[in-house]
């Protein structure tokens, strides 16, 4: 158990471009961190410097503040689920469990208790003398998180580990891993690119585009507050509407002609985007949406629409609330649901 | 259930697998019933005389100790060629595998001994090492002081045809190590790392047997290699010599059979390294079948 801090953190791959572009957080004691972001956006790299599997061009990660850029990786006492398992296949789940343990020098009375232990919790304590190719790839990942909780290190590293498994074992092994790591209270940093992951297993995330961290906080946080046009339209899903326009000469906004006039202190003439999750619009009000398409979910109905500008708009409605193909449907906004970007710099500037 | 592709067609298949199997009757049985046939023919000196003798040319060849010499020789020369061979090229795979930049270059400069014709590597060896004019026996004797000679000294000579058939076979040897590490993902050698192994540690425990199926192989087909196919080499540098100090089972074959005019004898040789070949594949196919799959 243990803090990690990043400070300024860089990286580089001969000069070029920077993969990471100063990263800085500190994580808590104990907390689960998320980070995730859309693919080739640098979480691996971020969480591979943290392991120490790569070199750190710049700045510096410090575990239990002590900073490890020159540490080995066997020298920096954490642990790692990879997205491919990467268990040893000429070894059986015992010796893959245990392999860190042995090289370790710990006494075979306290690597067997441990091992046993940890396949308890995991429910993986039949399979312990199969190879890993006679396991299922739900099996393997415990096998994987096995490997990771023995060692009892001071911080777990997740690089998209539920990646390869089918739909419904990524939902139970989410909900798995986030009790498991409740449970022994060790420090964990999470990659994925599944925003409803990171939505619910993070106590905080980091939402990372293009080696930029564009916003660090608790999941409430982001998706109430999304700081940028990016992490907005990343969290939530289905992602949030965006309408572009300009602030009118009497300092408002104008949005479908002028059905809806949020009042706001901007500069007359500054171009705006306007945000607006589905969730947050129900029948009834300003807005005149020609429906296209309607996405029947059977808890919800999703209606994908236009307003009367041509801006296309999806509205999501209770699931007994079906509109028709065609249909003219009014549409209104709950009361400061409308996020606020400013179109250049994709800045947040505020609900209305 | 496995599924196949089948076909109605009767006599199309056989059709199909005919010139394989006419190959293998006039190239391989046609040549090997003659052999064995052979070997059991005994001739007079003067080739006038042929009876039919059963076993023995083999029981002649069970008494005759120059036989267990050069079977002994053998099991040094082919021993040697396989563990230097192996060792060799999997050290020198371990480092291409490392090297990231230019390595489509490296590769194919370690591959080029392979394309040099087995009797070419003799006479180039040879030429190197040549007492009177090679530049490595040369360089040996008055940079080291170390007296060189082939043509003289039996154990050199071993030496020498050893680290010659090494040479040419090292690159295929390579290849084969160089793939097989290459397909060991690099997630399971960062788990090893991050489980706290060293350099050292992650070859011995993780990539050295991961590569054992690829090493087993390539055992028995650098031991066959060995047996048969550095006949070329001891032809072009030694000959067999000096004093049969290189004279494996193979050109023993050869010497008795076409120097000697003693084509019983030399049948019975070839029947028996036949039999061992035979052996050595069985064994490889048992082996793989059971063990491929870690
Ligand atoms: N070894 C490398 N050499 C050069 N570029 C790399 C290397 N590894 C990753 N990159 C680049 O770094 C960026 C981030 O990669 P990565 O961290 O794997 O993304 P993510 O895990 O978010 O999908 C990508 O654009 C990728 O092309
Ligand atoms: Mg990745």
């Amino acid at each position: 158990m243990a803090t990690v801090s990043m400070r300024g953190v860089r990286k580089s791959y001969g000069g070029a471009l920077e993969v990471i572009q100063g990263i800085d957080m500190e994580i808590a004691d104990g907390e689960f961190i998320v980070i995730v972001g859309p693919s080739g956006c640098g979480k691996s790299t971020l969480l591979r410097m943290v392991a120490g599997l790569e070199k750190i061009t710049g700045g510096e990660i410090a575990i239990d503040s002590r900073v490890v850029n020159n540490l080995e990786p066997k020298d920096r006492d954490i642990a790692m689920v990879f997205q491919n398992y990467a268990l040893y296949p000429h070894m059986s789940v015992y010796e893959n469990m245990s392999y860190g343990l042995r090289i370790r020098g710990m006494s075979k009375t306290e690597i067997d208790e441990r091992v046993k232990r940890a396949a308890g919790i995991l429910e993986i304590g039949q399979y312990l003398d199969r190879k890993p190719r006679q396991l299922s790839g739900g099996q393997r990942q415990r096998v994987a998180m096995g490997r990771a909780i023995v060692r009892e290190p001071k911080a777990f590293l997740f690089d998209e580990p539920l990646s390869n498994l089918d739909a419904k074992l990524r939902v139970q092994m989410r909900v798995e891993i986030k009790k498991l790591q409740r449970q022994l209270g060790v420090t964990s940093i999470y990659v994925t690119h599944d925003q409803v992951e990171a939505m619910t297993m993070a106590d905080r995330l980091i939402v990372m585009n293009k080696g930029v961290a564009e916003q660090i906080g608790t999941p409430i946080e982001v998706y109430a507050a999304p700081s940028t046009l990016f992490v907005a339209g990343f969290i939530g899903s289905p992602a949030m509407n965006f309408l572009e326009t300009r602030v009118s000469s009497d300092g408002r906004l104008a949005i479908d002609g002028a059905a809806l006039s949020p009042k706001t202190g901007l500069d007359p003439g500054r171009a705006v985007t306007v945000g607006i999750r589905p969730e947050h619009l129900a029948t009834g009000g300003g807005l005149d949406v020609q429906v296209e398409l309607v996405e029947l979910l059977g808890a919800d109905t999703l209606v994908h629409g236009r307003l009367s500008d041509g801006k296309s708009l999806v509205v999501r409605l209770p699931g007994n609330q079906v509109p028709t193909a065609g249909d003219r449907l009014p549409v209104q906004a709950y009361d400061g649901a409308w996020h606020l970007f400013d179109t250049e710099t994709g800045k947040r500037l505020g609900t209305a | 259930m496995e599924k196949r592709v089948t076909f109605d067609e009767k006599t199309l298949p056989y059709l199909l697998v005919l010139p394989q199997i006419v190959i293998t009757l006039v190239f391989f049985f046609w040549p090997s019933a003659q052999m064995i046939w052979q070997s059991m023919l005994l001739e007079d000196a003067f080739g006038g005389n042929t009876r039919f003798v059963w076993f023995e040319n083999f029981a002649h060849l069970f008494q005759d100790p120059a036989y267990y010499r050069s079977a002994a020789i053998t099991a040094v020369f082919s021993g040697a060629v396989a563990v230097l061979g192996l060792a060799l090229s999997l050290l020198l795979a371990v480092m291409a595998d490392r090297v990231i930049k230019g390595a489509t270059a490296y590769k194919a400069f370690l591959v080029w001994p392979y394309a040099v014709a087995p009797a070419v590597v003799g006479v180039l060896w040879g030429f190197l090492f040549n007492p009177s004019v090679g530049i490595v026996a040369w360089a040996l004797r008055n940079l080291f002081g170390y007296e060189f000679n082939y043509v003289l000294n039996g154990g050199q000579a071993l030496v020498l045809v050893v680290f010659a058939a090494v040479w040419s076979q090292i690159s295929y040897n390579f290849l084969f190590f160089l793939a097989g590490l290459q397909s060991i993902p690099r997630s399971l050698i960062e788990a090893a790392a991050i489980d706290g192994a060293g350099p050292g540690r992650r070859f011995w425990t993780i990539i050295f047997p991961l590569l054992s199926p690829t090493g087993f192989f390539l055992l028995v087909v650098n031991v066959i290699y060995a047996f048969f196919g550095t006949f070329g080499v001891v032809d072009a540098l030694t000959k067999g010599g000096p004093a049969k100090a290189t004279e494996i089972l193979v050109f023993k074959v050869y010497n008795d059979g076409f120097r000697g005019q003693d084509l019983g004898g030399s049948a019975a040789q070839s029947a028996i390294l036949m039999a061992i070949v035979i052996l050595l594949t069985v064994v490889q196919f048992r082996f793989i079948e059971r063990k491929v799959h870690y």
